[in-house]
């Protein structure tokens, strides 16, 4: 499904990923972690297009195509969609509006009727229901005044409303109580399909313990230093990041030596 | 080519011969003192503190002939169809270049007493009912209001008696328009609300046509006490149309006056936007709306004057400029001595879409009592990039996306409109300026 190839990406001239390779494949869900400024919503923006976020090289191929020639919209509807970590309050624009808007355009370009007004107000409760949304929040001003933790299940929200087939969720957990990350994370995996998949940015294992990772990486200074199953998740909260690291030394010393 | 100023007082002699007996009535003598104040004065200019971002030398440039001394077009109904904003009711007054139109109006039944008209009709059937007000309220801050009374008219003549309410808005079409001459259109419209009435006026300014006219107004607005009047100003001129109004209210104790101001069209706009709190208890709101593109010049200047105390005013303006378009705003706020207890609040913003559009913004307040609490900002920015790529980040474009920003920004003040269906029509609108701004914006990209 997501095939990112030896990608580099500066931000404001700084390198930030420096030679990122990953496969996911449709039905699987990945987790990428790692310490705080490593590079893993910058990887997260870069996916979706945001303009800030320079590729410098790389390539990243979605369902075929070539995602990196698609603008963020374009992405969107073909099935691209971002949780983001600090969702965006957008004053006079309630979010019904805001879904309805985004739901149409990207059902027009899948070449499907808009739906009715009954139609989107049947889904939108629906969707409400699986995240314990309290309803009054849709006729409200997109994340205007919303709680932390409230303004995460709204990512959420959109997510089901929109039905990517890949879907990245940066640091959804950040800011939920324990009910509300059970909550979420229900639904999610009553997103998860065989014909999507999801990548879950995440500091805390506890959240995988509910969203059960096919694949584990760890991000660090802009690149992906180790992959493993579910377990390495385990290993990292356990022992940190830094044995990673100093593994990372070794073998790099060690090739230092080898060319002297 | 004989100077503007020349050509509107050489222009007076041909009026005045095609006024015949009407040059006995009272307005004609406040014309004259008119007359003698425009030869005395001249059109501002930049050097003028006034007039400091706003050149008017393109509206100097040529000579527009008063629309008293030309022939108007003839609109049919169906015409001016498309001009009105629709799916309510109200009185409906039609002024074509200024001079009212009796068969496009439909003025309808009018409670007793209570007067919706022609300003020029009104003077000679009851001119006891306005010789109180008649240029009493506004006094001539520059020449354009001396040419704007010089030629007075005719306008709307709103004259409300104490206690009296009018359940539906009166809406009144200006539409402008020059054929064969060029037009100088100065509508002069006098608002007089009694003791305890009520009142709502949706002044609809339109243009027709691809030929440059100039539009001159002044509005005169008398509000008694406990009266409330609703003024709500929506200005389509076409782009290449000038265009000029002064408004001056006067208010008395526990009145209301709300004025609302939206601007699309014109290549020079300036507006005088002046109330005058005569009195306890006041309340006064300006709303404000612009959306510039192209080279439109947009000035708003206003002024609220607290005279005396336990008074409120609450002004927000906002605006949307693009492409090389600039703006002006002033808000003068005056608080006298006298005026103690005022609460003024004033805010001014504006977002900018392209890098060559601009705008001057200055609060000017000029405190003299001690116990008020006043506040004043402006801010200036662009459309937040972030909210906008978080908009497109889920599938709608950017073009969308951004007028969807831009529409939020201009709801603070279109909610404060009170006909709901007015307010869709102007949401609309705005969504069709500013596709036209982009459709206009990728042709001249090409
Ligand atoms: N828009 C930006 N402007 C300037 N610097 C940025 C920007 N976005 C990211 N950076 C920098 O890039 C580096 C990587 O940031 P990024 O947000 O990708 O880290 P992260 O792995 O998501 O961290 P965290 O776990 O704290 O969320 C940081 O040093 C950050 O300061
Ligand atoms: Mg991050």
């Amino acid at each position: 499904m997501l095939s990112i190839k030896n990608l580099y990406a500066n931000v404001e001239g700084k390198e930030i990923l420096k030679g990122i390779d990953l496969e996911i494949k449709t039905g699987e869900v990945h987790a990428v972690m790692g310490p705080n400024g490593s590079g893993k919503s910058t990887l997260a923006n870069v996916l979706t297009g945001n303009k800030s976020y320079e590729i410098t090289s790389g390539e990243v191929w979605f369902e075929g195509k070539n995602l990196l020639e698609m603008d963020p919209e374009t992405r969107a509807r073909e099935g691209m969609f971002l949780a983001f970590q600090y969702p965006i309050e957008i004053p006079g624009i309630s979010n019904a509006t805001f879904l309805k808007t985004a739901l149409n355009e990207i059902r027009k370009y899948k070449g499907e009727p808009e739906l009715t007004p009954k139609e989107f107000l049947d889904l939108i409760k629906e969707k409400a229901k699986v995240l314990g949304l309290d309803e009054s929040l849709i006729s409200r001003a997109v994340n205007v005044g919303f709680s932390g933790g409230e303004k995460k299940r709204n990512e959420i929200f959109q997510m089901l409303m929109l039905e990517p087939k890949f879907a990245l969720l940066d640091e959804t957990d950040s800011g939920l109580d324990i009910d509300a990350l059970r909550i979420v994370s229900n639904g999610v995996n009553i997103f998860r399909k065989s014909d999507n998949a999801v990548l879950v940015v995440t500091h805390y294992q506890r959240l995988l313990d509910y969203i059960i990772p096919d694949f584990v990486h760890v991000l660090s200074k802009g690149r992906i230093i180790k992959s493993g199953g579910k377990e390495l998740a385990l290993e990292l909260e356990e022992k940190g990041y830094d044995w990673i690291k100093e593994e990372e030394v070794d073998t790099s010393t060690k090739l230092e030596a080898e060319k002297v | 080519m004989v100077n503007s100023k020349e050509f509107y007082i050489e222009n007076f002699k041909t009026f005045v011969e095609k006024l015949n007996g009407q040059s006995k009535l009272f307005l004609h003598e406040i014309r004259k003192d008119a007359l003698k104040q425009l030869a005395e004065m001249d059109f501002p200019t930049n050097r003028n503190e006034e007039w400091k971002y706003t050149n008017v030398s393109p509206i100097l440039k040529q000579n527009f002939v008063p629309a008293v001394n030309t022939s108007a077009p003839d609109f049919s109904k169906e015409e001016i169809n498309k001009f009105l904003f629709n799916d309510f009711d109200y009185h409906l007054l039609v002024f074509v270049n200024g001079i009212f139109s009796e068969e496009l109006s439909e003025i309808g039944a009018l409670p007793k007493g209570v007067v919706v008209g022609s300003l020029n009709k009104t003077a000679k059937d009851n001119p006891q009912l306005i010789t109180a007000y008649f240029n009493k309220i506004s006094k001539t801050d520059n020449a354009f209001n001396a040419l704007n009374t010089l030629y007075a008219f005719d306008g709307l003549a709103a004259i409300v008696p104490d206690g009296k309410v009018l359940e539906k808005p009166i809406q009144v079409l200006y539409l402008n328009t020059s054929r064969d001459d060029l037009v100088l259109s100065q509508p002069r419209n006098l608002i007089v609300a009694g003791k305890n009435s009520q009142l709502s006026i949706i002044a609809n300014y339109r243009g027709y046509g691809e030929k440059k006219y100039f539009t001159n107004i002044i509005t005169e607005v008398f509000v008694d006490e406990r009266a409330i009047v609703d003024l709500c100003k929506i200005q389509n001129e076409s782009d290449k149309s000038y265009h000029i109004e002064k408004v001056q209210a006067h208010q008395k104790e526990k009145s209301v006056f709300n004025h609302y101001n939206i601007t699309f069209g014109g290549a020079i706009v300036r507006n005088d936007i002046n109330s005058r709190l005569d009195d306890q208890n006041i309340e006064t709101h300006y709303y404000g709306l612009y959306l510039a593109g192209g080279k439109q010049h947009v000035d708003n200047h206003t002024f609220i004057d607290h005279a005396k105390p336990n008074c409120m005013s609450n002004e927000l303006y906002k605006g949307i400029l693009d492409d090389n378009s600039r703006g002006v705003f002033n808000g003068k706020i005056i608080v006298h001595q006298d005026a103690q207890k005022t609460n003024a609040y004033q805010q001014n913003k504006t977002i900018l879409l392209s890098k060559t559009a601009a705008i001057d913004t200055k609060p000017q307040l000029e405190i003299f009592a001690d116990d008020v609490k006043c506040s004043h900002g402006a801010t200036v920015g662009h459309l937040d990039e972030t909210s906008e790529f978080y908009i497109s980040s889920r599938g709608v474009p950017q073009e969308l996306a951004k007028s969807m920003l831009i529409r939020a920004f201009a709801n603070d003040v279109i909610e404060t409109i009170k006909i709901e269906p007015l307010k869709e029509q102007i949401n609309h609108m705005i969504f069709e300026h500013l596709h036209r701004v982009e459709i206009v914006n990728s042709e001249e990209s090409r």
